[in-house]
């Protein structure tokens, strides 16, 4: 084989025949030898860029498991490498981006492989609603290690911690430990066992009867499974909810903490799914975590088009089907409340139960007269007051309840 | 031995696109070379995409592409062991056993046991290719004894042993992305994110597989729908949508409705959602004039 200076891939394909016979696809019995692999002393040097791909994935957030890499350069030698594209097909099939960072990924490989700094993707369109979702972090990347401080002052900060926890006054730890047994529930399509009020188990039935060689014990009976419905918060963090925000995330915290399947998204001009971030336990640091992937904080509303983009994901949508949805929003709408009307009509098809929390509705002169709350009372379950958190989290304690639908409770008022 | 058999079907990814086109499925270079690398790499593929861009054909072309026969297991909530991997056929095993009288009878012999997907695989693994479809469907218990038998292939029979497949299996799983599948899932698998096509491929695609439709309706078509889907809809078209959108104007075509009146007739077959067309309509002339020109 003649080397070329000018071919980029000298360093691929000088090595081809090394490589080749160390990732051949091993036969899939002996699958112990591909550990191995990994380990740097063996590795021919052109490989590098390729575990220096994955490290740097790795480092902005992809989950790139070590498996992963090395099937990404296994791939790499079976396609030849005849081109720079090869590498970059070969890494989307193994590394597997999630489609919502796909461009984040292709910029992070052109600046590996091309060491095209610039082209790192900030397209901010104004036309669509930008959709962000924080993925799956976990709480194990995020522990922080506490600093230690010397003995005196270390009590001092301890007790201070306790003081914040006993001041508990809205009620939040009694929220999480009630939620998963206060929501909605549906029946599951699993069956668990039960030994009265249910049907004939003929599969577990029948076994028991071949094992006992045809002898008829007495008849075991299944019952279909009751399981929470899912509970979809969708937080107004625009400039006129200023005040509520930071009450509405403590209470968002304590949802997903309290077990069951919550869903937690914030809305402004943006749509950003912010679950993840509330899944670490400690509420300091998950809100915090939660604040910095925000990008809307306290601007404007568009609640129409978000809830719209909301519903135009399928994964974000799946949310809120059978689910007890609440809104947290003042629903003050500027400009045209067509579409809030469509997208408000859409989720109530949608969800189980349809709720509108406004801070507006704990001034007791408070009527649904503007247009847009006008147009979205037919559609809504429950318009009711989220001016504190310990109206709210009643509210949600309740949602299992029947109560008359919104439109019907406030003709009565006016 | 057929697993050499797969390894000479996929000798590259553009053969491995040149075999599924003539299985009358046209797939593009990334499409074609993770379906390469997962059959090269003996690792299962998972297939994401919107409904309706072409995932469960993909894996029926492939199976046809290798000569095997498509095994599908279609996911939904509660799906559990007893309808993926294997059962007993107790009724049958009761009758036998009555039947038997003082015979000696063993009632765990094969024609007993009915195979379920995963286990008619592993009988069979260079006959047949396993499509797991929609897995986001079913819940996690499932997705958890799935990534088990991914990994090791292999299932245990307590009455019967462990059965082990003979060679590595062909699998692809598909999901329309309701719900994020384990992290484990995925690094386990060769991963392709399926889009729309671009117009021209799929005006071939509607070429292809309309019955006789015209080049040039095809274009049009192909390129009213590239329009159509651009647009917020809560349902965009999937491809079988527009090849039959493509056949229905050519039918009423032929029955005597001039061309722009035609696809306005036949809209029905492509948006099948009622708000969807009414948001439609007004600029649906305008969308197709546009098109056909």
């Amino acid at each position: 084989m003649t080397r070329d200076v000018n071919d980029p891939f000298a360093p691929f394909t000088a090595g081809r025949t090394n490589m080749d016979r160390r990732y051949i696809p091993q036969r899939w019995q002996d699958r112990g030898g591909r550990e191995g692999m990994m380990r740097g002393e063996s590795l021919p040097r052109a490989a590098a860029p390729l575990l220096g791909f994955g490290r740097l994935l790795r480092r902005y957030g992809f989950p790139v498991a070590p498996e992963q890499v090395s099937s990404f350069m296994q791939a790499v030698t079976l396609l030849g490498p005849r081109s720079m594209a090869d590498i970059r097909q070969a890494a989307l099939a193994t590394l597997a981006p999630p489609p919502d960072r796909r461009d984040e990924f292709e910029a992070h490989f052109q600046s590996h492989f091309y060491g095209n700094t610039a082209a790192v993707v900030e397209g901010d369109s104004d036309e669509e609603t930008r959709i962000k979702d924080d993925g799956g972090t976990s709480e194990e990347e995020n522990e922080v290690i506490r600093q230690e401080e010397g003995g005196e002052l270390s009590s001092g900060v301890e007790q201070l911690c306790t003081r914040d926890f006993q001041r508990d006054g809205d009620g939040l730890a009694a929220f999480r430990r009630k939620l998963a047994a206060a929501l909605p529930t549906r029946r599951s399509f699993r069956t668990v066992r039960t030994h009265s009020r249910g049907k004939l188990d003929l599969r577990r039935s029948l076994r028991e009867i071949v094992s006992a060689d045809g002898d008829v014990p007495s008849p075991l009976l299944r019952r279909r499974q009751t399981v929470p419905r899912k509970l979809l918060l969708l937080i107004d963090v625009s400039g006129s909810m200023k005040l509520h925000t930071s009450d509405y995330l403590k209470l968002a915290h304590a949802a997903v903490q309290g077990g069951g399947r919550a869903e937690i998204f914030t809305f402004g001009t943006r749509l950003t799914r912010i679950t993840g971030a509330l899944r670490i336990r400690d509420r300091d640091q998950a809100l915090a975590r939660a604040a910095a992937q925000v990008d809307d904080w306290d601007g404007g509303t568009r609640m129409g088009p978000t809830l719209l983009a909301f519903l135009s994901v399928p994964r974000f949508s799946a949310f809120a089907r059978g689910a007890a949805v609440v809104i947290l929003s003042d629903a003050l709408e500027r400009g045209d409340h067509a579409e809030l009307e469509t997208a408000m009509r859409r989720l109530s098809g949608r969800a189980f139960r349809l709720s509108l929390a406004t801070p507006l509705a704990g001034d007791p002169r408070f009527r649904p007269k503007t247009a847009a709350l006008r147009v979205i009372l037919p559609v809504l379950d429950d318009l009711v007051d989220g001016s504190s958190v310990k109206n709210l989290t009643g509210f949600i304690l309740s949602l299992a309840r029947p109560a008359p639908a919104a439109e019907a409770i406030w003709k009565r008022v006016s | 031995m057929p697993e050499a058999n797969a390894e000479t079907v996929a000798t590259s990814p553009e053969a491995v696109a040149s075999g599924l086109a003539a299985s009358r499925y046209l797939a593009d270079e990334s499409l074609s070379t993770a379906i390469f690398l997962a059959i090269r790499l003996g690792k299962p593929l998972l297939l994401e995409g919107a409904p309706g861009v072409g995932k469960t054909e993909a894996a029926k072309a492939i199976a046809e592409l290798l000569g095997r026969e498509l095994v599908r297991l279609q996911c939904y909530e509660g799906i559990d062991a007893a309808h993926a991997l294997y059962e007993w056929n107790y009724q049958r095993q009761l009758l036998a056993i009555r039947h038997a009288g003082d015979h000696e009878i063993d009632i765990y012999d094969d024609r007993f046991l009915i195979a379920r997907p995963l286990l008619q695989v592993l009988n069979a693994p260079e006959e047949r290719v396993l499509l797991v479809d929609e897995i986001d469907r079913s819940d996690h218990e499932f997705e958890a004894l799935l990534l088990e038998f991914l990994s090791d292939f292999q299932i245990s029979i307590p009455e019967r042993g462990t059965i082990r497949a003979t060679a590595q299996p062909i699998v692809i799983l598909t999901s329309n992305r309701t719900r994020e599948l384990a992290e484990a899932l995925r690094r386990r698998c060769v991963y392709h994110w399926i889009t729309y096509p671009d117009a021209a491929r799929e005006a071939e695609i509607i070429m292809l597989r309309a019955g006789d439709v015209a080049e040039a309706t095809a274009r049009a078509v192909a390129a009213a729908v590239q329009s159509i889907r651009a647009r917020p809809l809560a349902k965009p078209p999937g491809i079988a949508e527009v090849v039959e959108w493509a056949n229905a104007a050519t039918i009423l075509e032929k029955g005597g409705s001039p061309w722009p009146e035609a696809f306005r007739r036949a809209i029905g077959v492509l948006i099948k959602d009622e708000e969807d067309l009414s948001y439609i309509a007004p600029e649906l002339s305008r969308i197709v004039e546009e098109a056909l020109a």
